[in-house]
Order: structure tokens, then sequence, then C-alpha cells
């Protein structure tokens, strides 16, 4: 998808654009699967794809966002999921690829995706010159954070904030798909599976004990 | 004897059998371990769990995270092969625009076919399921009895490998002694699920799946189920050594690489072949069941997909096992000067009765599972616990407002994170982010629960499939047109599942963030989506208001018998599969004494 330049649209614009890119794809339905037309066809995995090599974005069908979009998605991404701890940023364990992979697919539901996700980054870019005079991932952190704040308001249906604020609600969520199915996002949430075990103990007899189940173990 | 193509096949087999399912699995593993020379015939690709299972990949090395696509619609690493709800090439339709009126129908195309994607619930039907209508004067009764089947559900449980327990609960059959592995224990979601479902009356029990929780006993378990068959012992004793009992991860939607649960390709198809008495052909689609001069079946015709070449495959016996609605097809288009109205037809009732499982869910968060130190809760790839119908009673009393019953699955935990993140309440009226998302996803993480609850329908006269007279498929097969409609029994069963999950929700501690559909229309679920459709070619016990006799044999073509779920005359709560394995292993023991009298 072609997204026209960032920076040379103006916020109604971006908002006008942005209404009519999520009633466009609601229209369009399965049929988006073959493409605008006069775009070269992008196919899925089909349904009979090979599933146990590992895949990277990029390897089934191309990434379309533009250099400066994925600079702007990694900067979203960062305030939406930072480093803390000893835990690294959500760009800096692929995210951004993700986001990429996710706005870039052929599917349905990822292509009505991908319009609200270049919309909004282009309202994003946008409102950051407007106020600030510099694109996102230029902003210092306090900038960038007032605009998240201002974004993740919710909005009464039918409201000029709404498209905004659905906008950031599905970044949020993709970032977080992005970040905790990796072994790093994993290892923060304390999800410990994944691994044969000779037996399965069920749940720590102390931690029955603490929810009052004790009584509840035996059959 | 193995994997044949058209031109290495045999002239004539004993028995053909289309599809390689639970269906096509059990009646080729019956007849091949007595002896008997069996060609299968699978619509799909071969396909070999044992180098094809995704299972330690996490969802970083999916596309999407895993997420589910038109093309994988479970998701990246679902075993499924050939699309599921659309398979390319290969249509179906509706004869309503209404999505209320609309069935959806899932297949795959593969060796295996829909076991490979399967819940392993192996819960065994009950007393009033096969005379349903002698108990509250709906629907039809089977023209057989739970102790008619009862020895095939022993026989199955011991051949596949099920945990469970027993509990002695109204309408849910014990196993005899032997039958069961033993069940996992319950993850700490369920446990609280079983305290609070208490106070309303609802059991918590360990459910029945077909994992293996401990080794299968191969010293014990091939005499009793071949005796005096020394060869197929000795081929089931060596097979069950080599499948490994469940490591306790991957999820068994995957398809199971060490054969710790059941899927055809895991259990029936390995010893079938080893007999050296079965041949398998996939990418073979059957388009009809031919008949000589005087009405008896011959063979079948088929199409081979890779060279795109029609084929005809001869037999003794041709047993149809492609799946419900797939084989009510394969006989209606088996259209001849004897059965001008498709074969086995003169009833009528090919492809009517079509029942599919009631579904509806509820999910709520539970804040007493907030926050709780983690311990690797994947246990056996799916659940351990369940609530089998409880009101019997009420409901015979006819104070519930439907007829028939429910049980219900529910699943909790932390499990494998993927593109179901994230984790959060955003409250307040923000879409929360920064570092108050990331203690939020480690505080809700694992806190949800989901119910689904899984309800028999009573058959209908709207619910049926029938050619398209117009659609045919990329074979140039004429493909089928669905009718469905829920009655107000199933709706409104629908409708008491959300309440009764609402009110447990409630019960477990958590607030429900809206209130439970009170009429069941909007909760229940599309037809076909629980994927439990049967009837179809329904047995019975005349030929004027049934498809099959009681061996689940055809009564216009006495060496046509139908293996799967098509036979079906109601649809319990209870998951079919069970049900299919121990009815093909009743039809195959049927073909075998007949063939063995000189009737067939």
């Amino acid at each position: 998808m072609n997204t026209p330049e960032p920076v040379r649209i103006d916020r109604r614009a971006a908002i006008k654009w942005m209404m009519a890119a999520g009633a466009g794809a609601a229209l369009l339905g399965p049929r988006s699967l073959l493409g605008a037309p006069g775009t070269a066809p992008a196919h899925g995995y089909g349904t009979d794809p090979a599933t146990t090599k590992p895949y990277s974005p990029g390897d089934i069908w191309p990434l379309v966002l533009s250099g400066a979009q994925r600079r702007e998605v990694a900067a979203l991404s960062d305030v939406i999921l930072p480093a803390e701890g000893g835990a690294p940023s959500a760009s800096s364990v692929g995210v951004t690829d993700f986001i990429d992979e996710w706005a870039s697919a052929p599917y349905p539901d990822n292509v009505e995706d991908g319009r609200v996700i270049t919309a909004g980054l282009a309202w994003l870019e946008a409102e950051s010159v407007r106020r600030h005079g510099a694109v996102f991932a230029d902003l210092g952190d306090a900038q960038r954070l007032g605009l998240c704040e201002e974004m993740s308001k919710d909005a009464p249906e039918g409201s000029a904030h709404e498209a905004i604020s659905k906008f950031f609600r599905l970044f949020r969520n993709l970032v977080c798909t992005g970040y905790y199915s990796t072994p790093v996002g994993m290892k923060d949430l304390g999800y410990v599976g994944n691994v044969p075990l000779a037996r399965f103990e069920g749940p720590p007899p102390e931690l029955v004990a603490k929810l009052g189940l004790a009584d509840e173990v035996r059959w | 004897m193995a994997f044949v193509t058209p031109s290495s096949a045999l002239d004539k087999y004993d028995v053909i059998v289309v599809g390689s399912g639970a269906a096509g699995g059990q009646a080729a593993y019956t007849l091949t371990m007595a002896g008997a020379r069996v060609l299968m015939l699978e619509a799909g690709r071969n396909y070999d769990p044992q180098a094809e299972t995704p299972m330690f990949q996490t969802n970083d090395q999916a596309p999407l995270r895993g997420a589910g696509t038109p093309d994988k619609p479970f998701g990246f690493y679902d075993a499924t092969v050939g699309g599921g709800w659309s398979v390319p090439g290969e249509p179906y339709t509706n004869a309503s625009d209404e999505s209320e009126r609309q069935f959806q129908w899932w297949r795959s195309r593969m060796l295996g076919g829909r076991t490979n994607h399967w819940a392993r619930h192996s819960l065994r039907n009950g007393p009033y399921d096969f005379k349903p209508r002698s108990r509250d004067g709906l629907g039809f009764d089977w023209p057989i009895s739970y102790e008619d089947v009862a020895p095939y559900y022993d026989k199955v449980e011991m051949l596949i490998g099920v945990y469970g327990n027993n509990n002695g609960l109204e309408n849910t059959p014990d196993s005899p002694e032997g039958c069961l592995l033993p069940p996992p224990k319950a993850r700490i979601g369920e446990l609280l699920a079983k305290q609070r479902g208490r106070s309303l009356g609802i059991p918590v029990i360990p459910i029945h799946r077909a994992v293996l929780s401990a080794p299968l006993d191969h010293e014990r378990i091939p005499a009793k189920l071949h005796p005096g068959n020394l060869k197929a012992q000795r081929i089931l004793a060596g097979d069950m050594r080599n499948r490994a009992a469940c490591f306790w991860a991957t999820s068994c939607g995957r398809g199971c690489a060490i054969r710790a649960n059941y899927q055809s390709t895991t259990v029936h198809i390995p010893p079938a072949m080893a007999t050296g008495n079965l041949d398998v052909l996939v990418d073979a689609m059957v388009r009809e069941v031919t008949v000589d001069s005087s009405g008896k079946a011959t063979g079948v015709t088929y199409i081979d997909k890779v060279r795109k070449q029609e084929h005809h495959a001869s037999a003794r016996v041709i047993v149809l096992a492609a799946s419900a609605c797939e084989t009510a097809r394969l006989l209606l288009n088996s259209k001849s000067n004897h059965f001008p109205n498709g074969l086995a037809n003169s009833s009528g009732l090919v492809g009517k009765y079509i029942m599919d499982t009631v579904g509806a869910g509820w999910g709520g968060q539970i804040p007493l599972l907030e926050n709780l130190p983690s311990y690797n809760e994947d246990g056996a790839g799916g659940l351990h616990v369940y609530a089998p119908w409880w009101l019997y009673k009420q409901q015979l009393a006819g104070k519930l407002g439907f007829a028939r019953g429910y049980h219900v699955e529910f699943g909790t935990g932390k499990g494998m994170p993927g593109a179901n993140a994230p984790y959060v309440s955003d409250a307040g009226g923000r879409t929360v982010f920064g570092a108050k998302m990331k203690e939020e996803a480690r505080r809700y993480y694992g806190s949800h629960i989901w119910f689904s609850g899984r309800g028999e329908m009573i058959p209908n006269e709207d619910s049926y499939c029938e050619i398209d007279p117009k659609v045919v498929d990329t074979w140039g097969i004429p493909v089928l047109r669905f009718n469905w409609k829920w009655s107000d029994h199933e709706t409104r069963q629908a409708a008491h599942m959300q309440r009764t999950f609402a009110d447990w929700i409630t019960a477990m501690g958590g607030t429900n963030a809206k209130q439970p559909d009170a009429s069941g229309k909007k909760a229940i679920s599309q037809g076909g989506y629980v994927i439990h459709e049967v009837g179809g070619t329904i047995m019975g016990s005349a030929p004027g208001s049934s498809v099959t006799n009681r061996w689940s044999q055809t009564w216009d073509v006495p060496n046509v018998f139908v293996a799967d779920g098509a036979v079906f005359a109601s649809n319990a709560d209870k998951n079919p599969t069970l049900t299919i394995m121990a009815l093909a292993w009743r039809a195959a023991d049927r073909i075998l004494e007949e063939m063995s009298r000189g009737n067939l």
C-alpha cells in the first residue's frame, strides 16, 4: 500500500482518510485478498505451509512500511513497552518487524489493520511536526509521552478523536503481542512452560493452600 | 503393501475404505488386523506427524505470531492441512443468505483427516443418549443401546489411550477397570472453578482425553483386543512400545510427533500398515460408488489429484468414512439406473438430519488468580477437567425450557503467549501503556477463564445437506448445499449456558462486564462451528425411516457400510469422536463376520 508522505498530511485530512480507509476495508471483505486493481497481488502462506521451520517477517510477503514509518513504529513501540529493569524495549526484540509484517499481510483483517496503522502513523507524524516541529521519532521523551497520553484516552463513538483512540489501542495490542511472544517477553510475563517434563505435578501445594483449595485436589 | 499409486494398487481388494480419519482409521485397523486386504483412499496429501509436527516452536517463529488467518483459522501451528473452513477449489454453498441459517463446514485434506485437529475429548455416550425419544419424545432412538456399544468403547479406550477416571454420575458412564489411564492433576484455575462450581451444583471431574498420561500396557492390552490373533497382538505390542507418554508440553492441536495423543496417523494407520494388508492411496478424491447391473456395489471412481486423472478401484465391500457430510455427498452423487436419487437413498433420507453441537461461550477475569507465582501448567496440552451435564432430573421434569443437556469445557492458566496478548484492564477510560502496561501484564496474565458450553442438538427437518444443482468443485464433482436451523431447544440451551457461566464467574469472585444473552440467539454459535457434525445417513430399525441398519450397513446396498458420524441418530453433548471409533470397529467386525459367512 502506498502511503502519501506523512508530514504533508494535515490532521483533518488524516482523520478523514482514516475514516474512509476503515469503511473501505469493510466493503472489500475477503475479496481484498486478491489485492487492489493495478497492484501486484500479495499471497499468504497458503493452506499447507511448512510449520516446523522458523519464519521471519518478510519471508512470505514483502514488508511495505517505509523507512520513516518504521522509525516511527519503533519509537511509538518503545513508549508503549520501554526498557525497564533488566528487560529490553519492544523495538529491540523485533516488534517493529512484527508490526510491519502485520500491516503488510494480505489477509482481510490485516489489510484493514494496515490501513488503520498507516493512517494513524500519518496523523501522528503530522501532529508531531505541527506541535513540535519534528517527526515523532525525533521528539524528546516528554513530547512523545504527551502525544501518547492524548491518544490513549477513550473517545465517544463518532467523535473526532475516535479513530486516533482506536489506532492507539490496536497498536498497543500489537506491540504486546509482538513483545510477549518473544523469549524475553515470555520471561517477563512469567511463562515457564514449553519444556518436556517427566511428570506433571500440578500447582505447588503452597499455592493451592494459599487459595484455600487443598480439599479440591482429590477426586 | 504400503503407500500405492493408481498404477501400483491391486486390481481388487476385500474392502475399500474412503477416508483416513477416526472412522476410516479404525475400520482399516480392525479389518487389516483380522487379515482383510484393504485399500484406503484419502482426498488429501500424505502426512507424517513424526516429521511434520511443530512441537516446541514458539509463536515468534511463526508468521503473524501464530495468529489465525483464512489459511489457518486455528492459528499457524494448528495441524490442519487444506484450509479448514474453506478448502481451495472445493467450495460448498448455503441455501440461505441469513447467517443463522447457514452451516460452516470444516474439512482437512491430509492423511488422518480431522483427527489431526481435535480436542481429544473422548466421552462415552450414556444410556439415555441412545434412546432419547423414549426419554422425552423428541428426535430418534438409535436401533442399538449403550450395552451394544459399551464393549467397543472399552476396546477403543484401551487401543488409543484415554486418561480420565470414574465418577458414577448419571448418564456419564464409568469405564471398566483397565480401560483408562490416570487423569493429570488439575491446574490452579481448574481447582478454583471446581470449588466455586459446587455452590451452583455443578460437578467438576477429570475429563476423558485421548492422551497418554502414562505408557500403554503393551503386555496386557494386545491380547485383550485381539484374542487368538497372535500376529495382531505382536504388531500392536510393538507399536504401543513406540508410542511415548506425554511429556507435558506443546498443545495437542499441533499434532504429536511422539505419538502421545490419538490421531489416526499416530495410532491406527501404523499398525494397520505393519500387517501388510493395508494399501493407502493419498490425493485420491472419490467421486462415486459404482454398482453392477444387480445393484451391488463394485468399487469407487476417484480422481488422482496429482495427475488429474480418473481411476476406478474394486472391492467386495465399500466402507464410507469420509466425514458425515462428505459421505452423504458421495452417496447423493452416486446416481445410476438402479439408484436415480443417489445410492442407498430409497428412504430419501441421505443428507437429512445433519446435527452439530450447540456452542456458546463466556469469559471473565478472576481477581483471585491475579499475580500468582508461576508454575509450569502446560499439562497435557488441553483440558484436564470439565463439568458433565448435571440437570437431568430438572430437565426431565420440564423445568428448563429445553430438552437436552450440555457439558462445560473451560480453559484457564498461563498458556504460551502468542496473538492473544495483551493482559490488561484498560480501566479508567484509557488504553494502558508504558511501565503500567508491563505491570498489568504480569498481574493479569493467567487470571482469565473461558467457558465453552457443548450441548446436544435435536435433529430437525430444516437442517440438511443436498447437492447444489449448479456448482461443481475443481474436479467437476457437484458440491453440497447446506440448509440449517436451530430450534428453540438449542437457543434456549445456549442462553442457559451463558447465564450459568456468568453466575460461575461471579461465584469465582469475578465480575461480568456485560449481561449474558437472555434469548440465546446471539449466544449460539453458527451451525458447523463446533465441528461435530453428524447425521446424514442415520441408522434405524426400518428401511423407510433410516439409511443404515444397526450394523451401519446401508439397507439398500448390503455391501456398502457407513463408518463415520453420518450414522448418528442423535448427537449427545458428548464429543462424537470416541463413538465414531466404537461404531466403526463394530461395523468392521460385522463386515468380517459377514465376509466369513459368505454373505459379502
